[in-house]
């Protein structure tokens, strides 16, 4: 049997070398190559990631002694109790209104894009787009949102160009509403939504454009074959495929909403935001144990948003 | 002669170009009511842009496409009377296999009771009853299949377009797919015109047939027509397997050194000493190769002349041992002169 098989004495080869024969070790040991593929991320996201959210959890449910300032380790829901006061419920009332808007806005700015880019720009002018979208994220933030302040300041050229069209007023009348107006765009919560919209959009536009490109033409044809005009189809087909795109983008907008606190401190009316109060409570005052509680705030909302939105079906079609 | 309102297609000069591509070049065809008419081709032949002109999916650059005596050129495909099952079934994932064959219903804004009641009729008819709350990720590609179909069949259309509908089925669920699809179309009685690439299921299930190659129709009629009396080398060629004879040998056998045409397993094989009754062509070779393929065998002749011939023969009496013994032989071939085909 030997002499007919090609075994080791038949073949005039030089030994394996030392990556041949690693890549032969690992070739029978899937196990062992998932272990140091997954390894890393897995301690990672285990020790590094989840284990601070349950500090933070932890935290929460400690709370801080009004005399000596001090932290006291016991378990209790006193921190919690705080939160639930009528000032705090208005900021996360606030915070979550505003991540509501700039979502909503957001998402409708996306879609007809996204659309376009998937259905019907050529290559050249996807590219374009895909650049256009992707570019304004390749400088800094903070940068970005303070030249908005710039261009929404009471000086600056936005306010400018209303006067010269002849739109001062409504823009005036507009910043006379209670809540949400304010002297000047910048100084206001319109102003604070449209620099959201503006900071997140690109969030949105990926997702939706993805979702839709996966998308078959084919689907398309047996809709309208079926009877169905293009809006039927949109709304019948389109749309459900997309919408786990749309729900993608949404919990990217809306959590990074949610969290922000630079966009609330460079414009608006000075009330305030969950981010602003997690900043103060864990820096000015120590209150660690607050920061925490109002930390879970969001985390709180973004666990009933997905879980409403798995309930309408939006991850049906994944 | 035909009667106008037989016909459930025409096609009157018909082109579709994409760039220099000339993928249906000035067709016309005519496709009778009720007929299960097949278009068979290779791949680039034209026949899936014909089957999408006929659904709208694609607009005509030159010509005009009749349905039912009504000119359907300009229109859109939602406004067309045709229903079309597509390669991939292009099923809706984010729907039930109920919902998905209510579709074209919930488009007409049909009642809701009247709705179930003919989505069950229609899973019946393609055997799947009780299936209308299943997902069909959950199916399996038989029964996607015939999911397609049923979505198609509801809307009652005038004509029923298939795209290569049994293609990613394996052959023995394809061949009971063929039978069954024959007998759907059948019940319903409407215009079948399916797009295969197959011959042997064109062969199966058409009425008639056109042969599609490089945006042209080379031949339209039945599958006997088609394969007794090929009118092209080019459907001798693709529809059955046939021998070309050409040159020396063709002059040897027929006179002519024409080329002409002879099906594999009309030809009969018989020792050299054999007498050749006079109707009878005859032509001698060495059997180069014998492949024994249980229900028949196939030779491979070295003809005289030159050139190979394919014969088959089925295995009526012989056994392998016995067609396996005549490799290397010479051998007389003969058939009959009606036989011959001359090409062009």
């Amino acid at each position: 049997m030997a002499g007919i098989l090609p075994g080791k004495n038949q073949i005039p080869s030089t030994p394996p070398s030392r990556g041949n024969r690693l890549s032969t070790f690992l070739y029978f040991r899937p196990r062992l190559v998932l272990l140091l593929l997954l390894g890393i991320p897995l301690i990672w996201m285990g020790l590094i990631y989840l284990g601070s959210l349950f500090t933070l959890l932890l935290n929460s449910f400690f709370y801080l002694d009004g005399f000596t300032g001090l932290i006291v380790h016991r378990l209790t829901l006193a921190t919690y109790q705080n939160l639930l006061t009528r000032a705090n419920l208005d900021i996360v009332l606030r915070t979550g209104g505003m991540a509501a808007a700039v979502t909503l806005l957001d998402a409708i700015l996306a879609f007809p894009l996204s659309f376009y880019m998937a259905r019907f720009a050529s290559p050249r002018i996807k590219s374009l787009l895909y650049m256009a979208v992707l570019v304004p994220l390749w400088s800094s933030y903070l940068v970005r949102v303070y030249a908005w302040k710039l261009i929404l300041a009471k000086e600056g050229i936005l306010s400018w160009l209303f006067v010269k069209i002849h739109l001062d007023g409504l823009v005036n009348s507009l910043l006379s509403l209670p809540g949400i107006g304010g002297p000047s765009l910048s100084l206001s919560m319109i102003g604070m939504f449209i620099v959201f919209v503006y900071v997140w959009l690109p969030y949105m536009i990926l997702p939706i454009q993805a979702a839709l490109e996966r998308v078959p033409k084919a689907f398309l044809e047996a809709s309208s074959d079926l009877g169905a005009k293009p809006a039927q189809t949109f709304r019948y087909v389109i749309l459900p495929l997309a919408f786990p795109g749309v729900i993608a983008g949404s919990i990217f907008t809306f959590s990074l909403t949610l969290g922000d606190f630079i966009v609330p401190t460079a414009l608006g009316n000075s009330s305030y935001f969950i981010g602003q109060v997690v900043l103060s409570y864990q820096g000015t005052s120590g209150n660690i144990p607050m920061a925490a509680a109002f930390t879970m705030v969001p985390v709180v909302i973004m666990i009933l948003y997905l879980m409403t939105a798995r309930k309408l079906g939006a991850f049906d079609a994944l | 002669m035909v009667n106008p309102s037989q016909f459930a297609i025409q096609f009157i000069n018909v082109s579709r170009h994409f760039g220099d591509v000339r993928a249906v070049d000035d067709i016309s065809l005519d496709i009778l009511d009720g007929e299960f008419f097949t278009m068979l081709g290779p791949s680039g032949s034209g026949k899936t842009t014909s089957l999408r002109l006929i659904a709208g999916f694609e607009r005509p650059d030159k010509g005009s496409i009749i349905l039912h005596g009504e000119a359907v050129t300009a229109l859109p495909p939602y406004e067309r009377e045709v229903n079309t099952v597509f390669q991939d079934y292009a099923l809706f994932p984010h729907m039930t296999v109920g919902e998905n064959v209510a579709y074209g219903l919930m488009i007409k804004k049909i009642a809701k009771e009247e709705r179930l009641r003919r989505v069950e009729e229609m899973l019946e008819l393609v055997r799947l009853p009780g299936l209308a709350q299943r997902k069909t990720s959950q199916l399996s590609g038989g029964q996607r299949q015939r999911v397609a179909l049923a979505r198609a069949l509801i809307n009652n259309p005038r004509v029923l377009l298939l795209d290569e509908p049994l293609g990613a089925l394996d052959l023995k669920l394809r061949q009971q797919m063929q039978i069954e699809l024959k007998a759907i179309q059948q019940r319903v009685g409407i215009t079948f015109v399916y797009v295969t690439h197959d011959q042997e299921e064109a062969l199966t299930m058409s009425d008639r047939m056109a042969v599609f190659n490089l945006g042209k129709i080379e031949q339209v009629g039945t599958p006997a027509e088609i394969y007794e009396h090929p009118a092209t080398s080019f459907v001798t060629g693709f529809v059955g397997v046939s021998n070309i004879v050409s040159g020396e040998t063709a002059q040897l056998i027929s006179g002519s050194p024409d080329p002409f045409s002879i099906r594999p397993e009309k030809i009969i094989i018989v020792p050299m000493e054999t007498e050749i009754p006079p109707e009878m062509v005859c032509a001698e070779g060495r059997v180069r190769d014998v492949v024994y393929l249980g229900l028949y065998t196939r030779y491979l002749v070295e003809m005289d002349g030159g050139g190979d011939l394919v014969v088959i023969e089925q295995n009526l009496k012989t056994t392998s041992m016995d067609v396996l013994s005549v490799r290397g032989r010479h051998v007389r071939l003969f058939w009959h002169r009606s036989q011959i085909h001359r090409v062009r």
